[in-house]
């Protein structure tokens, strides 16, 4: 197969960018799109170019470190995957796409492909956990938990981190992102004893990072690699809405 | 060679862990903020070292190479986390849990540490918990467990099929939570390039911003590394691409001795390579074998279609040589089979490096929905990755590169031999011995991270007089320098071979010599090789780009020149022991029915390999093994 690739290079944070055309030689079908990648780049590295910077680790769809837009859809265009996990049969052959990277302003871009989303880790370290030091734990059977209530919890938390919701959503929001995590430990009998502040204060963070507002367009869901459902923003609104009364704010 | 003191407590094997938390010195709360810890690496063990040692109240300063925290490699582990609770009522305990281990890791490990990993395992379940760790609950609303990786009874809690990546959201969220209380500060996009030894203690490091490309200096009182393994090494294997062993080297070459680095462990179930273009190879959890059955065709060669393939002509050669075990025989066991079916040509796939693992017995008498239930994320990554449906073909399996159990060395309280320098999680060497067991990783990275350190760490620091050393000591100059040194040394070869041809050449080479089965004569090949791989290497790389900035492929080139002199000091390990042992298996060691033979007369020691330069033989340090509570004898899985 031969792919057209229009890639967005952009040299560092406060430099312009443009979109580059490269062509893909020789792409089998069984690579996956990352991998056809690291082919352009090592013909870009052996010709002394500076290579396209873009960002993965697992390569298995599980650590939520890649990520980018293929004509404009996140993560390409395969449900329920991330693009480390697309494979280049899901394309035809003489096919151009081009590639951006993640756009909100909460996630900077770095260079190229690469975006900074520590702004997620932030909305976690405002309220995405339970207070528990380590040491102070009772046996793990003496807390009951329903069959449907863990399922429903891990439904949530199998969350990655990636950012592909909040590049999906025209109002660059990470509702689905902290929701995710709100639900999850809202679900639980663990998570009762912080619920009314954590919501608050993660929502409170979000809002602070410079993502926008949900407007329930459902974009987030469906390029979502885990299948993350927006029943989640809506429990997450919920939950707000009863903090707020609890709180009297 | 000098002897090691690996300060194990006295007293009976029940008996050590709680004497030696008597007796270690304490740090008194309001002085623990005087106290800087480094941590590099924030999976399962720096994590969850981080946050303890956050909760009480030292100042931390957490490193990953990851641009979050929450992306270290532990978070791939599918299978899930052994701990000796016998909720099942099966006859688990932590004797039971001990004495597995030991066994599995093929008398190569230390007792004492592997017993108070098996009493500290009931633990970490308790916290994980507590911490929301959606772990599988049975309709009662009790904790859920499967048997796994060869054990016989049900000792393995799990989160489908994502039992890492919640464990380390786990622990990820508690060391977030000690962010914002302001205890650990998190440097992510940092990756460790020395350790800065001052006055023969551990006293900070040196890193690199890998985006401005800026060098850093940072001191501490203390520097735990908890980097994982080296499986990258080889290339393709199981661990994410980014996972290195530079840090670990880095540490070894300014003192600290490298055990056991030829136990590389080869995980029997991963999806087969398919062509040259391939970057990393994918496991498939081995609870798949709790269903699927293993086999090749009895003929050789044999090509068609596996459905058509009649039952009297199928080999399930686990089951045949291993009755007892059958498709649940541990790793190490499991993928030189797999090994030795292909090698006699009876390999499926286009390669005929494959073999079948069939669920189409599982399906009959289970259904669809039970196996969809159980494994269903697992069968669609595989239908992902391979364009085919496991629900109607057998998988097709080979065994790759996954866990390394060699390491740094460390004593007891998990130091190494430089003071001050710690080492946890699968980046030392300890409790595994020659062969990981199944669902064993998580719990040793955890039980390092939440609940052995915050005790060794306040021994060390309590009993230890510190003076006062800035980042502008003459030993942190020097550490910056050389690293910079080694950067423009990079930069300045501007030759035609991109860092990944070379690293993929080393793979090829320590795959094909230093992998499954091992030779005298092939290890001596892959000794001549590295080095010339290794001079290639600094005579043709190309970096294109510039220092002071993101630059993936400098980073890359910095990681893979580390392995060219790493991968010496694999294959010389693996020359060295002439016996077989778990994941080691020479060829000229085995018994009359082809299983390993160890040689516990003249190899049960830990080899600790002592840095004496590049290209230089190390000196070999034993640290005698003595099994006081479970007598060696040869594995049997029949």
């Amino acid at each position: 197969m031969r792919i057209n690739l229009r890639v967005w290079r952009q040299a560092g944070p406060d430099k312009p960018g443009k979109l580059i055309d490269y062509k893909a030689e020789d792409v089998s079908p069984d690579m996956s799109f990352l991998e056809m990648l690291d082919v352009v780049n090592e013909g870009l590295i052996r010709k002394g170019d500076d290579p396209i910077a873009f960002d993965s680790d697992c390569r298995e769809g599980i650590c939520g470190t890649c990520g980018f837009l293929i004509d404009g859809l996140a993560h390409g265009p395969m449900r329920a995957s991330t693009v480390c996990q697309l494979h280049m049969r899901s394309f035809k052959d003489g096919d151009t796409l081009t590639l951006e990277p993640w756009r909100a302003r909460a996630f900077p871009i770095i260079k190229d492909l690469v975006v900074d989303r520590s702004a997620f880790d932030r909305i976690i370290q405002a309220g995405g956990y339970t207070s528990i030091n380590v040491g102070g734990a009772r046996d793990a059977n003496a807390i009951l938990i329903p069959r449907p209530t863990i399922e429903q919890a891990m439904d949530s938390a199998a969350c990655i981190g990636c950012g592909a919701c909040v590049a999906a959503c025209k109002n660059a929001s990470a509702a689905l992102f902290t929701s995710a995590k709100i639900s999850h430990l809202a679900l639980l009998p663990q998570g009762q004893v912080e619920r009314t502040a954590r919501v608050v204060d993660m929502v409170d963070r979000h809002d602070a990072e410079g993502f926008g507002s949900c407007s329930n367009e459902g974009e987030c869901e469906a390029v979502c690699p885990k299948e993350i459902s927006i029943t989640n923003i809506a429990r997450m609104n919920r939950e707000f809405v009863r903090a707020t009364l609890l709180r009297g704010r | 060679m000098t002897a090691l003191d690996a300060k194990i407590p006295s007293g009976s094997l029940a008996e050590k862990w709680d004497r030696h938390k008597f007796e270690s010195k304490l740090v008194n709360p309001a002085n623990r903020r005087k106290y800087t810890v480094i941590i590099v690496g924030t999976g399962l063990a720096g994590a969850s070292a981080a946050s303890s040692l956050g909760e009480l109240g030292y100042n931390v300063k957490s490193f990953c190479i990851h641009d979050s925290p929450r992306r270290a490699h532990s978070i791939a582990a599918q299978g899930g986390i052994n701990a000796a609770k016998n909720y099942q009522n099966d006859g688990d305990s932590i004797q039971r849990l001990f004495y597995d281990t030991v066994k599995g890791g093929d008398y190569r490990s230390r007792e004492a540490n592997v017993f108070r990993l098996a009493q500290l395992s009931v633990n970490i379940i308790d916290q994980c918990v507590a911490q929301g760790v959606p772990f599988a609950r049975e309709y009662g609303g009790l904790l859920d467990n499967r048997s796994f990786g060869g054990a016989q009874v049900s000792r393995t809690f799990y989160a489908r099929g994502q039992t890492g990546q919640q464990l380390l959201l786990g622990a990820y969220q508690s060391m977030m939570r000690q962010v914002e209380k302001g205890t650990v500060t998190a440097y992510p996009n940092r990756e460790m390039l020395d350790v800065v030894v001052a006055n023969g203690q551990a006293r900070g490091i040196i890193c690199r911003n890998l985006i401005t490309g800026a060098l850093e200096r940072h001191a501490a009182h203390a520097v735990l590394l908890c980097t994982g393994g080296y499986g990258t090494a080889y290339y393709l294997s199981t661990n994410a691409v980014n996972s290195n062993v530079t840090a670990a080297w880095r540490a070894h070459k300014r003192g600290a001795f490298f055990a056991n680095p030829c136990y590389t462990q080869i995980h029997p179930t991963c999806i087969p390579v398919s062509g040259t273009h391939q970057s990393k190879l994918t496991l498939m959890s081995e609870s798949l074998r709790n269903d699927g059955r293993v086999w090749v065709p009895k003929q050789q060669e044999d090509k068609r279609a596996p459905q058509t393939i009649p039952e009297a002509e199928r080999d399930y050669y686990l089951e045949r040589k291993y009755p007892s075990f059958g498709n649940l025989v541990p790793r190490d066991v499991a993928s030189r089979n797999a090994k030795s079916v292909c090698d006699e040509g009876r390999g499926v796939g286009e390669s005929g490096l494959a073999v079948y693992l069939d669920f189409a017995d599982a399906i009959k008498r289970l259904g669809p929905d039970v196996i969809r239930a159980r494994y269903g994320n697992l069968f669609d990554m595989y239908r992902k990755i391979t364009d085919e449906d496991p629900y109607q073909v057998p998988m097709r399996i080979y065994p790759a590169i996954h866990y390394t159990m060699g390491g740094l060395w460390v004593d007891y309280n998990l130091m190494s031999t430089i003071p001050g320098l710690h080492v946890l999680g699968e980046a030392n060497f300890s409790d595994h011995g020659a062969n990981r067991l199944g669902a064993s990783a998580l719990m040793q990275g955890l039980a390092d991270g939440y609940f052995v350190i915050p005790y060794t760490l306040a021994n060390y620091l309590g009993g230890t007089l510190f003076q006062g050393i800035t980042t502008e000591h003459e030993a942190f100059k020097e550490a910056e320098s050389s690293v910079q040194q080694r950067i423009d040394m990079l930069l300045r070869v501007k030759g035609k071979e991109t860092p990944r041809q070379l690293h993929r050449r080393l793979g090829q080479l320590l795959w094909d010599h230093v992998g499954m089965a091992r030779n005298a004569a092939g290890l001596h090949h892959a000794l001549a090789e590295i080095p010339r791989l290794r001079d290639e290497f600094w005579q043709n790389l190309s970096v294109p780009g510039e220092p002071n900035n993101l630059n993936k492929n400098l980073e890359y080139a910095g990681r893979v020149a580390d392995y060219l002199e790493f991968a010496e000091t694999l294959a010389l390990d693996a020359l060295h022991r002439t016996e077989s042992c778990g994941g080691h298996f020479r060829e000229e060691s085995q018994t009359p029915d082809g299983e390993a033979l160890r040689d516990d007369a003249n190899f049960s020691y830990a080899a600790a390999w002592e840095f004496k330069g590049v290209g230089a033989k190390p000196e070999l340090h034993k640290e005698a093994l003595h099994f006081e509570y479970v007598k060696p004898s040869q594995r049997s899985y029949k």
